[in-house]
């Protein structure tokens, strides 16, 4: 049976330089990073591109936390959180948010729960403040539950009626069955978000929403210690300590292919996500994998796949796959919308490009041209206020080291063709892929 | 239009300048030194405002051409042309223009250049190519309408115009796609693929002086060939309300209200843009990035008045910047268990209330503070920069783009008021429900 494994935890300090003794490295983004006595860790990097900053606090309170019959519990406490606070009421926030033109989005991933907003320099300390409040002491009006309840009702109704996220979250459940906490829909069931009370959430948020479990993230025009400094104001009084991380299995493979159909008939086109388990994201292998993944659907347009389904063949608008390594293995899965008489033959060409590419590996040439794409994306990725700041939770979630961006390109460079070809030995096999077909298509009992 | 000399230059601040090649070609160079980058966007004064009935949709099907090869550029090396240089690039057409883009390392603007170039020139519509962009184009029309909210847009801006060629989708109708040839396709690319009917421009970490060279070596050799005129258009004045109601299987409901709504020339279009801020919260100008980030809207009136009260689960307004009158849309997710019946009511109930008694000085202040935001936040890269004066530029002028702070700065209430009035009258009005019938 599989393994158990907990999140990472906070990043160690910056490992060091690995590279060509005496070559030149760029110094990279040397993000300014200080950790409070209540175990907040802060990351601050000055970015001159605008008069603004942007400010990122995540939490490691996202869905894998629901309890097993709370599922869209994490979602819940998102829409929630920011509609009054201890001091002020939902109107009172709205006044301070809206009246600098500063919209705050909390969003929810399987491991991280995540407050994030933009706002002119000159308000970048009141800002921080009320995400201060608002992370560190909601206080959850029980008419913000009731109307935001509603909310989430309707948004799980429209998911029901979309292909795309039909195919998704069934590709998902199949891949990772029994309950498991990346096979769940984050939103919950209709059925369930309706049994969760406003004790569920204040529990949710007093259990899992402390200083030792988050990290907080500040990129703008504006000096990083003033940007510190007002950091540890604002958070030096929080209190409290998390419960330990849950468990989360590590999934199982697929035994053979499993093949689902969901009929939606009042649709035009049909949306296929087939896909596999691969690795974690601590894994060696991980940089293989992203290699590969974009060889075989990324590099220019969708890679093998876009060449193959979209530029040649024509039948689809949209072809790639994507790759989610995670605390555990994530998935890697490839999406596709097609005319439904189309849907056998595209599955078709899916399943010759897994097999060509897990039986002859890439090409050199392949391997090249993703490695300079990768590496000189870095630029565009690092350009934005909220480009380096997702970056950067992203390395210290991942506990990658705080030079991450300058060892990148080296990290891909030292990948291998074996490396790569093996990764795709180990997990592009057809015979163990999950398919699913949500849309105007009837199941004729393939397998 | 002013005949095309060489060297004839705006300077509208140090580090941005326009000029104009000898074939009519515009360029607008920006310097923007914070990132190693720099971002070129190619625009054509075309789209499907241009298109006449049997070929909706040529505009944006010749956008999905131009991607594939070109006399110099071989089918078989598009592929990675500015990956290469990590760099991304991708086009779109909308109703008044289409354009490309390409963002890489510095060290790529001859690239970016060449491509754009032979864009302009040089594409090769093999018939093969052809009929694999139609099915593609076909995917991705069916795609959408799998979105009923997409599909109910599109029903109603057919609705609200019956005679300006805004009334029918970018993409194009279904049964003009089926039938287009590959000579309508190469015929209506020759014709507004010209120099004079183009906006180049480059935003980064570029020199001006020597980067126009590049552009002058890439593009100048491309002959001058007068660019098609614009067909005078105008939709005669909506004589009444209209309504569309679509019932089709589905789980949600959902409710537009769309209006008439002046072009971005026009000097009632500050004053719609506050309205609309005032109404469901201020969303920029930006359509390249300002859509993806929600809107600060929860003390917007509509917000209020329907998501706060249970009627609606979202709630948004629309007025993006076009070239002629277009429309201003409201858009609003029913909520499990409110009726369409409802949200209309209280939606109108709220427009019937601005329309007579305007908005507060302190709604003034909280639009015009939010919109000088969102104009910051909606030009943090060099793709967003380019983006944006190449817009402008080509429905409009660079100096209007100049100018947007403080045309916002300068609206005044009484001029919100009289815009309420004029634009959110019945008269003016299109109703849109998508209204589900639970699956039998």
């Amino acid at each position: 049976m599989a393994d158990m494994k907990r999140p990472a935890h906070p990043a160690p300090e910056a490992t060091a330089p690995v590279g060509a003794a005496g070559s030149v490295r760029p110094a990279g983004l040397q993000p300014s990073r200080t950790v409070l006595d209540n175990g907040l860790a802060i990351l601050v990097k000055e970015a001159r591109t605008m008069p603004a900053v942007t400010i990122n606090l995540a939490v490691r309170a996202g869905s894998a936390c629901d309890p097993a019959d709370s599922v869209g519990l994490a979602y819940f406490v998102s829409k929630t959180i920011d509609r009054g606070t201890e001091r002020r009421s939902v109107d009172e926030l709205a006044e301070e948010l809206d009246g600098r033109g500063v919209s705050l989005s909390v969003n929810v991933t399987r491991h991280l729960l995540t407050i994030s907003c933009t706002c002119l320099v000159d308000d970048f300390e009141a800002v921080l403040g009320l995400v201060g409040e608002i992370a560190m002491a909601p206080s959850f009006p029980p008419s913000e539950v009731e109307t935001r309840r509603g909310e989430m009702v309707t948004a799980i109704r429209q998911d029901q009626d979309n292909p795309g996220v039909v195919a998704v979250e069934q590709l998902m459940a199949t891949l990772y069955p029994n309950g498991h906490p990346y096979g769940r829909p984050a939103k919950g069931t209709v059925e369930g978000v309706g049994q969760l009370t406003r004790g569920d959430l204040a529990r949710f948020h007093a259990r899992w929403c402390a200083p030792g479990n988050a990290v907080l993230v500040a990129v703008g025009d504006v000096e990083a210690a003033r940007m510190t400094d007002a950091a540890s104001r604002v958070f030096a009084g929080w209190r409290g300590a998390a419960d330990p991380a849950p468990m989360v299995a590590e999934p199982a493979p697929l035994t053979r292919r499993t093949r689902r159909v969901r009929p939606m008939m009042n649709k035009a086109q049909a949306d296929i996500a087939y896909g596999f388990t691969t690795i974690a994201r601590r894994d060696p292998a991980y940089d293989a994998y992203w290699l590969m993944n974009n060889i075989l659907g990324q590099y220019a347009m969708g890679g093998r796949l876009g060449e193959s389904i979209r530029e040649r063949q024509g039948m689809a608008y949209y072809v790639f796959s994507s790759f989610d390594a995670n605390v555990v293995a994530g998935p890697l899965f490839v999406r596709a919308g097609v005319n439904p008489a189309n849907v056998d033959r595209a599955i078709e060409s899916i399943d010759r490009e897994m097999t060509a590419m897990a039986g002859k590996g890439v090409t050199d040439r392949e391997l090249a041209e993703s490695k300079q794409f990768l590496i000189g994306s870095m630029p565009r990725q690092l350009e934005t206020n909220t480009g380096i700041a997702s970056f950067l939770q992203m390395v210290e979630y991942f506990g990658l080291g705080l030079d991450y961006d300058v060892r990148l390109p080296e990290l891909l460079r030292a990948v291998t063709r074996d490396e790569v070809d093996a990764a795709a030995r180990r997990t592009l096999d057809a015979d163990r892929a999950a398919v699913v077909i949500a849309g105007p298509y009837q199941d004729d009992g393939k397998p | 239009m002013p005949s095309p000399k060489r060297g004839q230059t705006g300077l509208y601040n140090p580090c941005m300048r326009v000029s104009r090649l000898d074939n009519g070609l515009r360029v607008i160079v920006q310097e923007v030194h914070t990132a190693p980058l720099a971002s070129v966007w190619c625009w054509y004064g075309v789209g499907s405002k241009n298109e006449t009935p049997g070929i909706t949709g040529v505009s944006h099907w010749v956008e999905h051409m131009n991607f594939r090869g070109t006399r110099n550029i071989p089918r078989d090396q598009v592929k990675g042309i500015i990956e290469q240089f990590g760099g991304s690039w991708n086009g779109y057409t909308w109703i008044d223009e289409t354009t490309y883009l390409e963002t890489a390392t510095r060290d790529a603007l001859d690239r970016m250049l060449f491509i754009e170039a032979e864009r302009m020139g040089n594409c090769l519509y093999d018939p093969e190519d052809c009929e694999a962009e139609r099915t593609i184009i076909i995917s991705e029309l069916q795609g959408g309408e799998n979105d009923p909210d997409q599909l109910l847009d599109q029903e109603l801006t057919s609705t609200a115009f019956k005679a300006h060629p805004y009334r029918h989708p970018t993409i194009g109708w279904l049964a003009d796609l089926q039938a287009m040839s590959r000579d309508d396709l190469y015929g209506h690319y020759r014709r507004y693929y010209v120099p004079g009917n183009a906006t180049l421009v480059v935003v980064g970490d570029v020199e001006t002086d020597d980067a126009l060279r590049r552009v002058e070596a890439a593009f100048g050799r491309i002959p001058a060939v007068d660019p098609p005129r614009r067909p005078a258009l105008s939709e005669p004045e909506q004589g009444g309300e209209r309504r569309v109601v679509l019932r089709r299987e589905g789980t949600t409901a959902y409710f537009k209200a769309g209006y008439h709504a002046p072009g971005v020339s026009d000097p009632d279009f500050f004053p719609v843009l506050v309205l609309d801020a005032v109404l469901t919260g201020a969303k920029g100008l930006n359509l390249w990035s300002s859509f993806r980030t929600p809107p600060p809207q929860r003390r917007a009136r509509l917000y209020r008045a329907l998501v706060e009260r249970g009627l609606v689960s979202m709630v948004n307004g629309a007025l993006l910047p076009t070239e002629q009158p277009f429309l201003y849309v409201i858009s609003a997710t029913v909520s499990a268990g409110a009726s369409l019946a409802d949200v209309e009511a209280a939606t109108l109930a709220e427009l019937d209330r601005v329309r007579r008694e305007g908005i507060t000085p302190d709604e003034l202040l909280l639009a015009q503070k939010q919109l000088r935001a969102r104009l910051v936040f909606e030009n943090d890269s060099v793709t967003n920069i380019a983006h944006q004066l190449g817009y402008f530029a080509t429905i409009a002028s660079v100096d209007l783009y100049q100018g947007l702070a403080s045309r916002v700065a300068a609206v005044t209430l009484d001029q919100v008021a009289a815009a309420a009035t004029r634009y959110l009258a019945t008269a003016n009005q299109t109703i849109g429900w998508f209204e589900p019938e639970l699956h039998g």
